[in-house]
């Protein structure tokens, strides 16, 4: 019997996969071999998608990326035994993007099928949570704390404080809210984890719950990601099945319920005030802080709000200990980042990597440069809210406080690389574009200061009054950055204002925006 | 004693799925983005009428169910055309040509963005990122993904859509 693997990873499905798993089961059949193809979460090597592995007696050997018209010269190469063809990558573990990463959270990434729970525990799955289950709330809280990790949303906030605000906290009711609303251009982690290995999320909540009391949670996730959607539902109903959530888990007196609530296509409902008026049926308004969700959050009631990868790092944290966490990164970014590789680069794809890698190694050493072949010129790092470095700067290393002092951010880890053709003022207006359109409205430095931020560019771009326009723009920057609510409207003068700082050239041309 | 009047009448729900919809959420306002999604896979949008009915069996109102369905992005009250295609207008996919991609769309289809055909076929929309930031640029046709898309890869999608 022939064993064949395949991912399920929407991103692979864009590509083709669903067509090439089918040709290949129909080849199989036309020439009589018994053959078997399981779809397992994604191994993130994005650019090698479809990617099909075959089960050999030295490990899992690789082709891609396989298209249906491959097919046939697969078979005759012999594949199903590991022979060799053009699109072979060899043994799949000595593939040097995937060798040279430092998986804690990705570690069962392309190994496993996302909803099956047996599959789940014999690669490690659910020891973080019958660990936890022995814990006290504030022992599980203290492993937390003291694994260094930070709220990987982007914010950056440490996750052991929040969780013990919602702890020690005195309610009839508490909640845990997972932000799923992978909104950042440039990030898809969020997602394979959604797709690819939904039981962690739910034992990385399940263990929040526990640890600070809360009975109920639920899983935000953005109507962008239906594969998501669906696939985190079924996962939930099996853990339910296999007695990892519900009531009673696991024959104590534990219990954690969850549910999956779907978003409506506004970016702002990632911002965690927004999402919880979303949860709770209304526009996704800001609130004003405080009080903070912590302690005033989901219907009133004190929420732990983390990002899908924060909660996911938990079951690795508590079944490892803190301390194997912790010895990865660099000063106070402790652990690991799936950074994400997108945009136009050669191998885009998902990179885990302990902190303080730098952005030259991930864009150059694991991205292999742009995909179009022409030099870097700028790389967006954290989302459309983030700056974009020049390619003068790759050397830094990936720390949230030294992308903070250089005037960016780490954010979700979303690294998008552009190559020389693109025109930064275009992209300076587009930020400001986006904020408008996507602004919830609350408050007036977000809401109508985007909308001026681009006619100001444009003035700039058109060469009217230059200097004053500059100066201008820096001073709506100023009071976007100073008086907005919310991060939408606090940080959207990054990208425009890394774009003017490292590309002034780029503002001085008066075709393009004049033509759209 | 007369009988009480009301100048507009809503108890007439019609045949309207909205209060199967928003009984089979037990009611709960917190769940209103939940029936909208519903309503809309159902009936194709979330037609103005049904708004007052879904207020009345959830205890909202009127303004509160209409602010919702009118704040996100995804609810429409208008029908939209057989096929939606969404295009990714993020800066992965236009570090990747999107930009480009999205004018040659408007072009062949002879509509922009937010738009729907006049024969009523095709409606375009603008989308902020679908995940596949390693495999732009990016579209959906229809709630399927399509990834790596260029001119070649669009001609076949074009033309089923426009058939």
């Amino acid at each position: 019997m022939i064993r064949l693997f395949l991912t399920r990873d929407s991103a692979a499905l864009a590509v083709g996969a669903d067509d090439v798993a089918e040709a290949i089961a129909a080849e199989a059949k036309a020439r009589n071999l018994a053959l078997s193809i399981s779809r397992t979460s994604s191994r993130g090597l994005f650019w090698l998608e479809p990617f099909v592995e075959v089960e050999t007696p030295a490990g899992r050997v690789g082709y891609g990326p396989v298209s249906v018209a491959d097919v046939k010269a697969l078979f005759d190469a012999g594949f199903e035994n590991g022979g060799a063809h053009p699109l072979s990558q060899g043994r799949t573990e000595e593939i040097p993007y995937l060798k040279n990463q430092e998986r804690l959270t990705f570690a069962r990434a392309g190994l496993t099928e996302p909803l099956s729970v047996e599959q789940y525990q014999a690669h490690g799955g659910f020891a973080g949570l019958k660990k936890a289950l022995s814990l006290s709330g504030q022992e599980i809280v203290k492993e937390v704390t003291d694994s260094g990790l930070r709220g990987r949303g982007g914010a950056g906030f440490p996750a052991g404080i929040k969780w013990k605000t919602v702890h020690d906290a005195v309610a009839d009711q508490k909640y845990v809210c997972c932000n799923a609303d992978e909104g950042d251009s440039g990030t898809f982690a969020d997602r394979m984890v959604m797709e690819g290995d939904p039981l962690m999320l739910i034992e990385g909540m399940t263990i929040a719950g526990i640890a600070s009391g809360a009975t109920r949670g639920f899983i935000y996730i953005r109507s962008e990601y239906p594969h998501a959607i669906e696939t985190m539902k079924a996962a939930i109903a099996a853990a339910v099945a296999a007695n990892f959530l519900g009531p009673n888990i696991q024959g104590t007196d534990k219990s954690f319920t969850l549910e999956v609530r779907r978003g409506a296509g506004a970016y702002i409902c990632g911002e965690e005030t927004a999402m919880l008026e979303s949860l709770e049926g209304k526009r996704g308004m800001v609130r004003a802080k405080p009080p903070i969700p912590a302690l005033e959050g989901l219907f009133g009631k004190p929420t732990i709000i983390n990002n899908v990868l924060t909660f996911a790092a938990v079951p690795f944290i508590l079944a490892n200990g803190s301390k194997a966490y912790a010895d990865h990164g660099m000063g106070r970014s402790r652990g690991t980042l799936p950074f994400q590789l997108a945009g136009n680069i050669m191998r885009g794809g998902l990179v885990e990597k302990a902190f303080g890698v730098t952005l030259g190694q991930l864009v150059n050493d694991f991205g292999g440069g742009t995909h179009s072949g022409l030099a870097v010129r700028a790389i967006q790092v954290g989302g459309p809210l983030g700056a974009y470095v020049p390619a003068s700067q790759l050397d830094m290393p990936m720390d949230y406080e030294t992308f903070a002092a250089a005037g960016a951010m780490v954010g979700h880890g979303g690294i998008v690389v552009f190559d020389e053709s693109v025109d930064m003022a275009a992209q300076a207006r587009f930020a400001m574009e986006f904020c408008a359109v996507e602004s919830c409205g609350k408050c007036t430095p977000c809401r109508i200061g985007s909308t001026r931020g681009m006619e100001v560019i444009d003035r700039i771009v058109a060469d009217q009054d230059r200097a004053r326009n500059i100066t201008l723009l820096e001073d709506l920057c100023q009071t976007m950055t100073d008086g907005s609510l919310c991060a939408m409207g606090g940080l959207t003068p990054m990208p425009v204002m890394s774009a003017l700082k490292h590309f002034p050239e780029h503002f001085k041309r008066t075709k393009r925006l004049a033509a759209e | 004693m007369t009988a009480k009047t009301t100048l507009i009448d809503f108890t007439g729900q019609g045949d309207s799925p909205a209060p199967a919809i928003c009984a089979r959420h037990g009611n709960k306002p917190d769940a209103l983005l939940e029936i909208l999604h519903d309503l809309q896979e159902e009936v194709g949008h979330v037609p103005e009428s049904s708004l007052a009915v879904i207020a009345r069996a959830l205890n909202l109102s009127r303004a509160e169910v209409y602010g919702v369905a009118t704040f996100y992005h995804d609810f429409h009250l208008k029908p939209q055309g057989q096929h939606v295609i969404r295009i990714c207008r993020a800066e992965a996919c236009q570090s990747m040509g999107g930009r480009e991609l999205q004018a040659m769309v408007e072009k062949f289809l002879n509509v922009r963005m937010g738009g729907t055909t006049s024969d009523n076929k095709v409606t375009l929309e603008a989308t902020y990122c679908l995940g596949l930031c390693a495999t732009a640029p990016a579209i959906m046709v229809d709630g399927k993904v399509i990834g790596r898309v260029d001119a070649a890869r669009l001609k076949p999608i074009l033309a089923e859509v426009t058939k």
